[in-house]
């Protein structure tokens, strides 16, 4: 199928089934800013998937285009394969959860939820039907008559929830919303709003600047950078094989080794500063050189490895479930390893030598 | 996916009105009504009356006799001095409110909201009583034997001063307050962690920083005062006419339309002039509130203006120090609360005399009243003159509140929701009818009204007084427009309301407050109004303030004082329903 065809024509996916939301070379640019470069994406029907991007990466952008806040200024959208590119944000058919919620203060809770299904002309014995069901959907069924003031953080989150769940929309979307809740909360309500994904099986695209809410969360992460898509795949596939030192350095903690290609007994390896490593054995040497990017957890104190670093301990980081070392190893680059179950704790100052093995590294060009 | 996808696009959007739409109705209206009329004004000053040549007649004719020199002297004098006098007792008032609690303050800018907002012609009354040659003073003085002969307190310059002090003071505590409320107070103290005396502290930081407002608010006094004439017609004498009633005996005695028009420009000149002077310096968006640009009087002159204030520090240290050792530092703190009590109590005070004596039962105004009685109060309402203006009052003060509170909340939503690069001007120029001088816009107005046949209709009050409450509507409105979170209306069209809807359902509801208070203040503007009522009331249409204005030149007399009471009363309320409406969330 060629690019015009697939613009003039029911957009399809390979498999054949028609993706839920296609976003089709849609971009936004304040003046000489780039705010999001044209970009591609398909999202399949009842997935989980995450915008994840350091702020100003453009992730918020593509979710206000998605929704219609802000206006192209290129490219088109598709829902179930009908162009909806200049359908006002009212009629689109999109539940948008806000950071800090946007709950109205002058409606009681169960008013807020009622809102969009008075807004699409429901029954009153219908909207007071499903205003009941989405408040019981998130615990709050007795909290109906409060108004959203009196409620705490989470509570607020979870009225968020219900007035966009209660209508039924065919894709939701949300902006960071857990952004503005501690630690604890934040983690319950990542549960919760996955139980309500699984229980409903809507599309949901979920915009985070946390790496760790990514991992937990999603279908498939769709990491962004400087105003485009750096990289997407399932969260295994983004921490185990990063396609570049960006998405190796955002995601998860990591040594980043670059160097030049040297041949070695027939073999390519990688020339650092800190030493010469093997490549792992799915990579091919092609072009000058390239950056090994290895874990925490796969770099081993004592280890009987060729690819070994030696560096003096500068910290010792005690976090409960683990502890991490970082090592100085000379030039301004540290090291950063996980300590073993069982290993003894250095001291610091001491010289230590971690190795790890090839297969476990990933390499970026 | 491996769809190779182009990235053109080239399907038209649809037409999406921008928001500045909104503004035009108030637009259309102030060019209109506003503009056009005091164009017209300045260009009949220099038309010949007969031929409608170019003539510098007019202008020719004000230097010709050292008169019409000589007023325009008096009257910037009066400004000025009326400007300074009211800084220099509003500052420690600002600063003390400044200094308070949200909600302390809230309350007691009541004490300096309630004389904003009462009539000019309730307080000059009152200021006829008290000073007057049998006034309260001269009474009392003579009564205890402290003087043998009355002193002459008013109709002369010191009545004049005291007046338009008295009514200038609440506008410069208005203007400075919220400058100095957005002072960090922790400079203060960075200054004294740093080794500044508390004394150095204030002049070099806070009093630097609170300069802005200060400014703003001698420009904005400076200009109201040009243009005043109530005040001095009562309380001034021969030597303090004002260039504002030269313009009315031209107007309505001598009908020389060109010669007002020549005084009206001269006056509309100063205004402006004072207004380019202060852009210069100071830039002119703090005086609107919208924060400084970032614009600074540069090189030599701003390091010659530290200079003067670290000597002023100095000075004032050296007072300081022996005043704190005499008096010891507690009577220092209690010098604040004192002068703004005081303060208070000159705003405050000379009103409430109005109130027992229209409880008299005396045929006098005399001071205290010889007995109760409520026969005064039976005289206004069964005076069917003073009734029938009353009621003219409520009914041209409804329609144009409910007008200027649409026109400017139009107006206002435009600001908050458009972005342009005209936002700014076109905020000026909705702001701009309350930097003219209000005579020359109602001497405009009578002009196009005469054409028009509007004269003595309650449509031309009614579009006159909206013309004046627009800038107060915008203002309030647009003050809560910028602290509503516009993501409930984003919130809204995601789920499902259109534009209308999520105006009426969450912006309207949500800012209610506000829309209220704008409609009060827009009230009270037009109830209180004399400047247009004037000229446009003509005969038996007349509004209260033309008939309170009409009894006091023919004769002072207890009824003045009933129907002062009420009107004090009624703005009093209005005025405590919008602070509460305002505030509550």
């Amino acid at each position: 199928m060629t690019a015009t065809e697939m613009i003039h024509s029911t957009p399809r996916s390979v498999g054949g089934a028609m993706p839920k939301l296609l976003i089709d070379g849609l971009s936004k640019r304040y003046g000489n800013v780039t705010a999001l470069e044209p970009t591609q994406l398909a999202v399949e029907k009842g997935e989980f998937l995450t915008l994840l991007g350091p702020s100003g990466s453009g992730k918020t952008t593509l979710l206000q285009l998605i929704c219609g806040l802000v206006e192209r200024s290129s490219g088109r959208l598709f829902i179930d394969g009908v162009d909806q590119s200049d359908t006002p944000v009212h009629q689109r058919d999109i539940g948008l959860v806000f950071q800090h919620y946007a709950l109205f203060p002058h409606l009681t809770v169960a008013e807020n939820v009622a809102f969009p299904l008075k807004m699409r002309g429901c029954a009153p014995g219908e909207i007071s039907r499903r205003v009941k069901d989405a408040l019981e959907m998130v615990h709050l069924g007795h909290l109906g008559d409060r108004f959203p003031r009196v409620l705490s953080g989470g509570q607020q989150q979870r009225v968020a929830l219900a007035r966009c769940f209660v209508y039924q929309p065919s894709i939701i979307l949300m902006d960071e919303p857990l952004g503005a809740l501690d630690k604890k909360l934040r983690d319950h309500m990542q549960i919760e709003i996955k139980r309500l994904h699984r229980e409903t099986g809507t599309t949901i695209i979920y915009v985070t600047h946390d790496q760790e809410e990514a991992l937990a969360m999603s279908d498939r992460i769709c990491l962004m950078n400087h105003a485009r898509i750096e990289q997407i795949g399932a969260p295994h596939e983004i921490y185990t094989r990063p396609r570049t030192a960006f998405a190796a350095d955002f995601i998860g903690i990591s040594n980043i080794f670059r160097g030049e290609f040297v041949h070695d007994a027939g073999r390519p390896r990688l020339a650092t500063p800190h030493g010469i490593f093997n490549l792992p054995e799915d990579v091919s040497a092609t072009g000058k050189g390239g950056a090994l990017v290895v874990r925490p957890e796969h770099l081993r104190i004592g280890a009987a490895s060729p690819n070994r670093i030696t560096g003096a301990v500068s910290e010792i980081v005690y976090a409960g479930s683990e502890t991490r070392v970082i090592a100085d190893l000379g030039g301004g680059t540290q090291a950063i390893l996980r300590l073993w179950p069982g290993d003894p704790v250095p001291q610091i100052g001491e010289t230590i030598t971690a190795g790890w093995d090839a297969n476990s590294a990933a390499f970026v060009p | 996916m491996t769809m190779a996808l182009s990235m053109t696009d080239t399907s038209p959007r649809p037409w999406r009105p921008s928001p500045l739409w909104l503004a035009v109705p108030g637009f259309v209206l102030l060019v209109v009504f506003f503009a056009f009329p005091v164009a017209r004004l300045l260009v009949l000053s220099v038309q010949d009356a007969q031929t409608g040549g170019f003539s510098l007649a007019s202008f020719a004719r004000i230097t010709t006799t050292d008169v019409y020199i000589r007023v325009l002297g008096i009257t910037f004098k009066i400004a000025g001095y009326t400007a300074i006098f009211s800084l220099l007792l509003g500052y420690p008032l600002a600063y003390w409110l400044a200094r308070m609690p949200d909600a302390v303050r809230g309350r007691l800018l009541l004490f300096v909201m309630v004389p904003f907002w009462t009539s000019y012609l309730v307080k000059t009354f009152a200021f006829m009583l008290l000073l007057g040659r049998t006034g309260v003073i001269n009474d009392l003085l003579l009564g205890t034997g402290i003087v043998s002969q009355p002193l002459p307190l008013i109709n002369n310059e010191f009545g004049v001063m005291v007046g338009m002090v008295h009514a200038m003071v609440p506008l410069a505590v208005m203007t400075m307050l919220p400058v100095m409320t957005g002072i960090d107070r922790r400079l203060v103290q960075a200054a004294q962690t740093l080794g500044a005396s508390p004394v150095h502290a204030f002049w070099l930081v806070y009093f630097k920083l609170s300069l802005p407002g200060v400014a703003a608010a001698g420009l904005l006094v400076f200009i109201s005062s040009l243009g005043f004439f109530i005040v001095p017609a009562f309380l001034g004498g021969r030597r303090e006419t004002m260039l504002a009633q030269l313009i009315i005996a031209q107007v309505q005695e001598l009908l020389n339309w060109s010669f007002a028009g020549a005084l009206a420009a001269m006056m509309l000149l100063a205004a402006l002039v004072s207004c380019w002077v202060y852009d210069r310096v100071f830039g002119l968006s703090t005086v609107t509130g919208q924060g400084s640009d970032g614009k600074e009087a540069s090189g030599r002159l701003r390091l010659a203006g530290l200079a003067l204030l670290h000597g002023l520090a100095s000075v004032c240290a050296l007072i300081a120090m022996p005043v704190n050792r005499l008096f010891g530092p507690r009577a220092g703190r209690a010098m604040l609360p004192a002068v703004s009590w005081a303060v208070i109590a000159f705003l405050v005070a000379p009103t409430l005399i109005v109130i027992p004596i229209a409880f008299t039962s005396s045929q006098f105004l005399e001071f205290p009243p010889p007995g109760f009685s409520l026969r005064w109060f039976e005289t206004y309402f069964s005076s069917p003159l003073w009734v029938q203006a009353t009621v003219r009052s409520f009914l041209v003060a409804g329609a144009t509140a409910a007008a200027a509170t649409v026109i400017g909340g139009l107006a206002a939503l435009a600001l908050a929701r458009g972005n342009s690069r005209w936002n700014g001007a076109i905020f000026a120029f909705f702001l701009a009818p309350m930097i003219v001088p209000r005579i020359v816009i109602a001497v405009g107005l009578f002009y196009l009204f005469a054409q028009i046949g509007l004269v003595a209709t309650d449509l031309g009050l009614v579009i006159g007084h909206t013309v004046l409450a627009i800038p107060f509507t915008l203002v309030t409105i647009a003050a809560v427009l910028k602290s509503y979170d516009t993501r409930l209306d984003q919130a809204a069209a995601t789920l499902g309301a259109n534009r209308l809807r999520t105006l009426f359902l969450i912006t309207v509801p949500l800012v209610k407050g506000g829309l209220i208070a704008a409609f009060l203040f827009a009230f009270i503007t037009s109830f209180d109004e004399l400047t247009i009522a004037i000229f446009v009331s003509g005969g038996v249409k007349t509004t209260l303030p033309k008939q309170i204005w009409d009894d006091m030149i023919l004769q002072l007399n207890p009824t003045l004082a009933a129907v002062s009471v009420v009107v004090f009363a009624i703005v009093t309320v209005l005025l405590l329903v919008a602070e509460r409406v305002r505030r509550s969330p």
